[in-house]
């Protein structure tokens, strides 16, 4: 068996020890040293689909706008449309290369119309400030306030009855996408039905200091619903099986919104925005390639930056895991746009070794509608 | 623990001498490290193989890990039960978990792998150097 890879100074959330306490499993992951599993990536993918499942994603990053100036420096900074959102309401967005390609993918928050909060991937934090600082017009302040903020995700069917238990009050009636303060053990917390499994639950933004009481809470009020401390490893096979797309492996600084079918974050009639001359043009010109839902049709699990060839050119697998859910392997790739149409047969170069794949429906996994 | 009567290499496997047939698998070490086993892939019968040669790949959810075999010979059976139910290689990984019987080219090589005890120490001092 080959050698695992071995970390290095990294950075650690205000968890890190209740992480240890708990025996997870720490990897670097983009610079910080994370739970990868606590008992097992299956059983903590099971728990979050079946019942619910409490992750430390305090890693990501927040960026604070504020000012007279915050709505316009977004709807300029982002190509979704901020004016449609209202105050408690988040939606998914991008920073864009004037290319049109992702600076990151991230979620905006609407606190009020003055104050506004980004959450943005972890490794791309002092990219994405340096990114709005750069690149803000007029009126508006912009501070990393990532070090202030832990974040918890509770998700799965249980999550809403369990943080009703934990926090001062019911937050079942939050619409999706919707966010308010809540008073979690005494502490003011934003409680926003957000998340990256494809499950119903909550993220729990918080002062960092205030997280290890409340994850704590949230493990022992949830044992009785069989609740489970996850890691990344099942956020990765739960994220995929969504098909949530993750920087770094199915869209970076290459991709843009209409090859990574993200075109419903982009709102071409709202008026400028970073980026829409590119998406225009591409647009009109045919966009090249596409991010599809793969399938292997031999035996094999394919993994990111396995080559792919179709009858129409090349591409390339962004994500593959074991599909714990399923049961079998699943992927994300990009393919040149005229092999990418749902029954298209592929192959993968799977070290070495051609293994032919194909071209399915995603999400490969859609809660059942009574979950919620 | 490391049974006594096996021998180990430095990648984590292990083999298991009877007459001129090695039966080879991965340590319960390997198999924590990987976490739980979704797939196998290893050779058919007939292919023959030199000490530290690539026979396979082990993957877990997250990772892939090839497999490389401790001693010379010819692949005389395959373990089509961990091939079809991966996850024996994590609950019984020195027994049921077996991956690969092999004959043996040579009675030679087998000395210059590590003793149980030899292993263990090698682990630990793996370890403190992660």
């Amino acid at each position: 068996m080959s050698a695992p890879a071995r970390a290095t100074a990294l950075k650690r959330t205000s968890l890190y020890d209740l992480h240890r306490e708990l025996g997870a499993k720490l990897i670097d992951f983009g610079g910080w040293e994370m739970p990868v599993q606590y008992s097992g990536i299956l059983q903590e993918h099971r728990a979050v689909r079946e019942r619910v499942g409490i992750f430390d994603v305090s890693h990501m990053g927040e960026l604070e706008f504020s000012g007279t100036g915050a709505l316009a420096a977004l709807q300029w900074l982002t190509p979704n449309d901020v004016s449609r959102l209202s105050d408690g309401r988040c939606h998914y967005s991008a920073f864009l290369t004037n290319r049109g390609t992702y600076v990151d993918d991230l979620l905006v928050y609407r606190k009020a119309e003055d104050s506004w909060m980004l959450v943005v991937n972890a490794a791309n934090t002092p990219k994405d400030f340096e990114w709005a600082k750069s690149h803000e017009r007029g009126n508006v302040r912009v501070a990393d306030a990532s070090d202030r903020y832990a974040l918890i995700a509770v998700q799965g069917p249980r999550a809403a009855a369990l943080v009703a238990r934990v926090a001062a009050e019911d937050p079942s009636d939050l619409d999706y996408y919707a966010f308010r303060e809540i008073s979690i053990l005494g502490e003011p917390t934003l409680v926003s039905r957000t998340g990256y499994t494809g499950e119903d639950g909550f993220e729990i933004c918080l002062a960092s200091e205030r997280a290890e009481r409340v994850f704590r809470r949230l493990l022992e009020e949830g044992r009785s619903d069989g609740a489970m401390p996850c890691g990344l490893g099942a956020r990765d096979t739960l994220r995929l099986e969504a098909k949530m797309a993750l920087y770094g492996n199915d869209i970076d600084d290459t991709v843009t919104p209409w090859e990574a079918d993200l075109g419903w974050t982009v709102k071409m009639k709202k008026g400028e925005f970073l980026g829409r001359d590119a998406l225009e043009r591409q647009k009109a010109e045919g966009v090249p390639r596409k991010l599809v839902g793969f399938e292997m049709v031999d035996r094999g699990i394919a993994r990111h930056g396995y080559p792919a060839r179709t009858a129409h050119g090349e591409g390339v697998v962004t994500s593959g895991t074991h599909s714990p859910t399923l049961g079998k392997p699943i992927g994300l790739a990009l393919l040149p746009a005229r092999a990418a149409g749902v029954g298209t047969e592929f192959e993968i170069d799977i070290r070495g070794r051609n293994a032919k794949a194909r071209v399915v429906e995603t999400p490969f996994y859609k809660r059942p509608k009574e979950a919620r | 623990m490391n049974p006594e009567d096996l021998h180990y290499t430095p990648s984590h496997e292990w083999v298991r001498i009877d007459g001129d047939v090695g039966t080879i698998g991965i340590t319960d070490y390997a198999q924590k490290e990987l976490g739980e086993i979704v797939y196998l892939e290893l050779p058919e019968v007939g292919h023959v193989f030199n000490a530290g040669d690539e026979f396979g790949t082990v993957e877990s959810v997250k990772a892939v890990s090839e497999l490389f075999t401790p001693v010379s010979g010819e692949i005389v059976e395959v373990n089509k039960g961990a091939v079809a139910e991966p996850g024996i290689v994590n609950d019984d990984p020195f027994g049921d978990g077996w991956l690969i019987k092999t004959k043996l080219t040579t009675d030679e090589e087998v000395g210059k792998l590590m003793t149980a005890e030899q292993y263990a120490t090698y682990v630990q001092q793996e370890e403190k150097e992660r």
